[in-house]
């Protein structure tokens, strides 16, 4: 077995992270990470007539950038495992029409990222492909669109808010050819702690973040301090605050090495008040930020848990809670 | 005409309304469909119970401008319709008193959808 | 049961976490602009009255439909929604705010066609403000005829 204790799979043939890109919007260039994406869009409509094809673009050049980074064709990506916001995922398939490769849909919202590289380590571990492709995007117009409200709308965002990322991020895992390894990584349960504010994400998601962090920590017998970086996808500022209480109320002390994307992203003066969401967020940090440094050394050991809520806009008019999701990946430098 | 007066009282009771909007919002978290309505039925239930009137001889277009004088003109029209032909002026008056103000959103939705585009927000 | 006392107490925390953001500047901004887009419909009225010699009740009309125009204009070229933004049910709460709830999903949706989606979604947000609008006037029309 590969399995260690409830939630956990530790990988014991070493996939590894062999390549990985991010393309992002403007505003998300002008952020925080600017300097480490990829490729920066000048127009997030990137030559399209719609933002959901400029998603689905976004998410193909990803690819082919992913690709080129790893020093592989396209034709040698086994399994391409990718997942969207969009209704019915149609940004991950339609960008998977040009790829002629075997393609899996995830679907995890937000934490769609951590679930494509959870499946994908597992199937280059068991031995079913050698070479995985795995991608999300997300566009704020096209979210803006499907989940609120028209753009040209004269409503003020509520001061809870996030700003859904625009970007795209993919990465490339193989059996072999790089020293950043996925060592293990934590399937979450779905939590609902009856939250039903559609403009508070983090606050909803924060519960699946602790609850899989927990089961993390337990299943691998570490504490958070081992971690030179312990990275949430999209919690937003107060989302992470929350996870920072709720983590000391399990007894779980998070430090310095502590920090969320969604957080991170935007720059004070950018006005997104809580920060980004989306599941480009991490997607596109990893690929960038966090590849870079694990490939300089500056980062040896990396947990990343990212963080989804799944519920439509049908289940919130009806008056549902949201219910939230958290998968945990754990990316290692070994030398 | 161009009196001062009226203008300072249009200013103060048109921007007291968006206030109480604003204050709704807040406090309420409601959304902006919301808020149409509400205000809208205030204006029928005010001209229903003929508050509206001299409420619109005092401040002007500092009500008729917000939506609750969109409602209070569908009121109006039924009411006065309703009086003049009956049980068919109920159904006609209302729309009828407003059908320029339908016409004109309905056409310049039409018009500037059809020529513009949706802008990403900075 | 347990998880129930559980949500609570998070959802109770939450509100606590949430940062308190003063309600005043928002406030102002809305009454402020609210009141100047009334004054400027006042301004169309009585130029209407004076120079184009419209009856008061015509030169009303003519008012609000101008407004609406303006609204669905700048909505158009991308600025009614800063302004929505910055003034909140200050733009809202008057006319323009209808026909800017008519405009904004006729844009956003025309990739979708010109039938079904900028036409269908033109009344996604205005559509209840007429639904309601038109059977609370027949209400109240039918209650003044009982009376």
């Amino acid at each position: 077995m590969n399995k260690i204790g409830k939630q956990t799979l530790l990988y014991k043939n070493k996939p590894c992270l062999l390549g990985g890109y991010a393309v992002v919007g403007p505003k998300e260039g002008q952020g925080n990470f600017g300097k480490y994406f990829q490729t920066v869009l000048k127009d997030d409509l990137f030559g399209e007539n719609s933002y959901e094809a400029a998603e689905s673009k976004m998410m193909q050049t990803s690819f082919y950038g992913a690709v080129d980074d790893a020093g592989i064709r396209n034709v040698d990506v086994d399994v391409f495992v990718a997942g969207d916001l969009m209704n019915q995922i149609v940004s991950s398939s339609f960008a998977a029409r040009s790829f002629d490769v075997p393609y899996l849909g995830m679907f995890g919202a937000c934490s769609t990222m951590a679930e494509s590289m959870l499946v994908g380590a597992a199937l280059v571990d068991g031995g079913f492909a050698r070479i995985v492709a795995c991608a999300t995007a997300s566009h704020f117009s096209s979210v803006e669109k499907q989940f609120r409200y028209p753009l040209e709308l004269g409503t003020q965002r509520p001061p809870t808010s996030q700003w859904t990322v625009t970007a795209a991020g993919c990465s490339i895992l193989s059996e072999h050819g790089s020293n950043i390894i996925v060592e293990s990584s934590t399937i979450g349960k779905v939590v609902d702690w009856d939250v039903k504010d559609v403009n508070n994400m983090g606050a909803a998601m924060a519960p699946a973040a602790v609850e899989t962090l927990k089961a993390h920590l337990s299943d691998m017998g570490r504490s958070p301090d081992e971690y030179d970086l312990i990275l949430t996808g999209d919690l937003g500022k107060l989302g992470s605050e929350i996870l920072f209480d709720l983590a000391e109320y399990n007894g779980i002390k998070l430090g310095n090495n502590y920090c969320d994307c969604g957080q991170m992203m935007y720059t004070n003066e950018q006005k997104t008040f809580m920060g980004g969401s989306g599941c480009g967020c991490i997607a596109s940090v990893i690929n960038s930020y966090v590849l870079s440094r694990m490939r300089k050394g500056e980062l040896r050991n990396v947990l990343l848990i990212a963080t989804g809520a799944l519920m439509s806009t049908t289940s919130s008019q009806q008056g549902n809670s949201i219910p939230c999701i958290a998968h945990a990946v754990v990316l290692k430098r070994r030398d | 005409m161009f009196d001062i007066t009226s203008y300072i009282i249009t200013f103060l009771i048109g921007g007291a309304i968006c206030l109480v909007g604003q204050i709704l919002i807040i406090t309420t978290k409601i959304t902006s469909a919301r808020i149409l309505v509400t205000f809208l039925l205030l204006g029928v239930v005010l001209e229903g119970i003929g508050l509206f009137e001299p409420i619109k001889d005092f401040a002007g277009s500092g009500v008729t401008v917000p939506i609750i004088g969109f409602g209070a003109s569908l009121a109006k029209g039924a009411i006065e319709a309703g009086a003049s032909e009956g049980v068919l002026g109920i159904f006609t008056g209302g729309l009828s008193a407003t059908a320029g103000g339908l016409a004109a959103a309905i056409l310049g939705g039409f018009i500037f959808g059809v020529l513009c585009n949706s802008k990403t927000k900075k | 049961m347990e998880d129930n006392t559980r949500n609570a107490r998070y959802n109770a925390y939450v509100e606590s976490k949430m940062a308190k953001t003063k309600p005043w500047p928002s406030l102002f901004r809305a009454f402020w602009v609210g009141g100047l887009i009334c004054i400027l419909g006042e301004v169309i009225k009585d130029c209407a009255i004076l120079w184009f010699g419209v009856e008061e009740e015509a030169a009303g009309t003519w008012e609000l439909m101008i407004l609406i125009v303006l609204a669905a204009f700048l909505t158009g070229v991308g600025i009614f929604d800063k302004i929505g933004a910055y003034a909140g049910a200050g733009t809202i709460v008057p006319i323009t705010g209808f026909s800017n709830s008519i405009a904004s999903p006729a844009i956003e949706f025309k990739r979708e066609g010109v039938i079904f989606g900028l036409m269908a979604k033109m009344f996604v947000i205005a559509g209840p403000v007429i639904v309601s609008g038109v059977c609370a006037s027949v209400l109240v029309g039918l209650i003044h005829i009982l009376l």
